[in-house]
């Protein structure tokens, strides 16, 4: 008699669970299974022919194009992360600690979000009138007289690229940290400042680790959307400078779709990587 | 749908052979009249039996241009559904999609991927009408008498097929035929005369002087005969043919680019018309490849931009419409009416207008005014205001055309867009370009 109402309890778990392994099965797991599948087929001019070879892998491992796009890709990331890490912590614990109300902490929360109600596209495009070389910042400084020619390296160069990429994903730590520092126990600030604590030293030892949590999901978003950019890279470094999701673009618009697939299923097991590596240094799901 | 059945209906049914020929016969005949109405200028009768039918056509060239699809359909009454990709997606829908589509709309360059896939159907030059009117550059591969130059994809070279089924080009005319040219241009560089003033060759490009203020389309099947044009006139590489280069000279190429970009020569890459358009107006760019539309967009925002002749001539370009293999019946003979109108002057006149040539001239001519004539295509200055299709003045009176008239641009290409033997390799080498 009691068995019944358990393997029933069972059943409804399943139920509950169809609806998002469906979807994950046939929009993510069935695609990276064909790209996997197609990774290992050869290809022509203009087809693409099933097969089983390594060429599309050992063209990817074995070209230096490879290596040095990985390393300005890692590159890209390290500083974007690193910005954004800063930026995005000092926002959040402003947000958290200084703004007293909560109206006011939402206030500004949504004010952070402004830049996202333009598109992408518009946002990356309106830094050309900004820091072109007859841009607004040159012919500011021009005109105080700080400097006698324009500032070349403010557009089309990584400088750009980093600032843009900065603008676009900061949001992405901000959130993350914010909401784990809106779960710390205010008496724990209190309790450290009862001890002596200096303000530096209870950001360093109470909040930065009990806001472990929410840094490691911003870095995993900024690190995997930088890691897999094609877009802003190609218009904030006029297209001067290469990424690893445009290398697989270019492949793409060759018609090499096996190799496309191939460098695919490389970026994606480089960021599997550096995801992991990550999540070995902070436990989310514990700390959540 | 109400395509497809009929389709599969005449299939079925013991009587969509015949029905089909007397179709194909009445819209010879009306074919015939709409054709002399066509020469006069005034096309007024066009077949009947083809209204309702729909045509799906992509491209890269003419298949944005909305008003040429309202013009089809007031005149013919056929319905065009249009859809624009850029130059590679082209390739990949033409290559792997044959059935997605009734009329293509490509560039010559891309036959040599196209064709060998065998989705295109070779048209019978029978039912062109004004098929001895086209331009000799895509029949007989010369103009005014003297021959094109071949270098790299010259229409001619790809303009013939072997036979109705073939999927081989032909050396020599044949009745079958790749694609009846629509557009085509020959592409220099464009300046700003107001910061680079007077230049004449290809190799101001890579100019010192403009250092960090000069661009390069990035698509690399077109960015390397730039390249090439550019290395020429240095005299740093000598190519036997700048549309076919071997790997040493692909090499030599890239590693003149690769050294200029490294000095800090270029300040961007395009890659979209309106990339090459923005960093022209803003000043970022003062010297870059163009194309012959985006100088026009640079002056009508008020920025001086020159397409300038230089002395070792033009690269040039062409598009055409052809017919998919997998279009017959009715379909077919619509299709084949709408490539016979399209020659017929109206959509000649309105590409002229923008500055591209048309195929079939003496037509296009009539749709003009002698002004317009004139300035677009016989170099003189303008007597009044010279106005786009779309009633916006692009040039004041008096202007004249840069490189000047028809015979004297077109005559002085050099080479033609094109694919490679050595693509694959090419393309290789131009993605070790941008990321170095």
């Amino acid at each position: 008699m009691k068995a019944r109402p358990e393997r029933w309890r069972a059943v409804v778990t399943y139920l509950q669970v169809a609806p998002l392994v469906t979807v994950f099965g046939a929009f993510l797991v069935f695609p990276i299974v064909l790209i996997t599948v197609v990774s290992f087929w050869d290809y022509t001019e203009y087809a693409i022919v099933p097969d089983f070879i390594w060429r599309n892998y050992a063209e990817v491992l074995a070209s230096a194009v490879t290596y040095r796009t990985y390393l300005s890709t890692l590159k890209f990331a390290a500083l974007t992360w690193a910005i954004t890490l800063v930026l995005g912590f000092t926002v959040a614990y402003f947000l958290a600690f200084h703004v007293r109300t909560l109206k006011w902490q939402m206030t500004l929360f949504l004010i952070c979000t402004i830049p996202f109600w333009t598109s992408n596209i518009i946002r990356m495009i309106s830094w050309i009138p900004f820091l072109g070389r007859n841009g607004i910042i040159n012919s500011a400084l021009m005109s105080t007289g700080l400097v006698h020619q324009p500032l070349e390296f403010l557009l089309f160069s990584e400088f750009s690229t980093v600032l843009a990429y900065v603008h676009l994903y900061t949001l992405f730590m901000v959130v993350p940290i914010f909401n784990s520092m809106m779960r710390i126990d205010q008496s724990l600030i209190e309790a450290a400042g009862d001890c002596c604590a200096t303000a530096w030293q209870t950001i360093c030892t109470v909040v930065m680790p009990l806001s472990k949590p929410g840094i490691a999901i911003g870095s995993i978003f900024v690190v995997t959307l930088v890691m897999g950019d094609f877009v802003t890279i190609r218009l904030m470094s006029g297209g001067q400078s290469a990424s690893v999701a445009l290398m697989i673009s270019n492949q793409l618009a060759y018609l090499q779709y096996p190799a496309a697939a191939a460098n695919a299923v490389v970026l994606l097991i480089v960021v599997l990587l550096i995801v992991a590596a990550m999540m070995k240094i902070v436990d989310v799901r514990k700390e959540l | 749908m109400a395509r497809r059945d009929r389709q599969s209906g005449q299939r079925r049914g013991g009587t969509g052979l015949s029905r089909r020929k007397m179709l194909k016969g009445a819209a010879a005949l009306a074919g015939v009249a709409a054709g002399w109405g066509a020469i006069r200028g005034f096309p007024l009768i066009w077949a009947q039996n083809i209204k309702n039918v729909t045509l799906r056509q992509f491209g890269t060239g003419v298949s944005n241009i909305n008003e040429i699809a309202a013009k089809a359909k007031e005149d013919l009454g056929i319905t065009l559904e249009m859809a624009a990709l850029d130059s590679d997606a082209v390739v990949q829908r033409a290559v792997t999609q044959p059935r997605s589509f009734d009329v293509i709309d490509s560039e010559y360059w891309m036959l040599a991927k196209i064709v060998p896939s065998g989705n295109l159907q070779p048209m019978d030059t029978e039912k062109i009408k004004l098929f001895d009117k086209i331009v000799p550059i895509f029949t007989k591969g010369e103009l005014a008498g003297k021959p094109i130059a071949s270098q790299g994809t010259a229409p001619f070279k790809v303009s013939y097929l072997s036979g109705p089924e073939s999927k081989e080009f032909s050396k020599m005319p044949t009745r079958w035929f790749t694609l009846v040219p629509t557009i085509y241009n020959a592409d220099t560089l464009g300046i700003r005369p107001d910061l680079v003033g007077k230049i004449d060759s290809w190799k101001e490009l890579l100019n010192p002087k403009f250092k960090g203020k000069a661009s390069i389309l990035n698509i690399s099947s077109i960015g390397i005969m730039d390249a090439a044009m550019v290395c020429e006139s240095m005299g740093e590489v000598k190519y036997g043919d700048k549309g076919n280069m071997t790997k040493e000279e692909i090499d030599k190429t890239m590693k003149v680019l690769t050294e200029a970009k490294k000095a800090g020569q270029f300040r961007a890459f395009w890659k979209t018309f309106d990339e090459s358009v923005n960093l022209m107006t803003s000043g970022e760019v003062v010297i870059q490849s163009m194309w012959s539309p985006a100088v026009t967009a640079v002056r009508s925002k008020g920025v001086p931009c020159e397409y300038v002749a230089l002395k070792e001539g033009y690269r040039a370009w062409a598009a055409g419409l052809g017919l998919s293999k997998a279009l017959s019946g009715l379909e077919r003979d619509a299709a084949y009416e709408y490539i016979n109108w399209y020659l017929s002057g109206w959509v000649g006149a309105f590409l002229n207008r923008q500055g591209y040539y048309s195929a079939v001239l003496e037509t296009a001519k009539a749709n003009m005014t002698a002004d317009e004539w004139g300035y677009w295509m016989e170099g003189k200055p303008a007597q009044s205001d010279i106005k786009d299709p779309f009633g916006k003045v692009m040039e004041k009176a008096g202007a004249v055309r840069d490189g000047g008239a028809f015979e004297t641009r077109m005559g002085a290409v050099a080479c033609w867009n094109a694919v490679m033997d050595e693509n694959r390799y090419m393309v290789q080498k131009w993605n070790e370009f941008v990321a170095a």
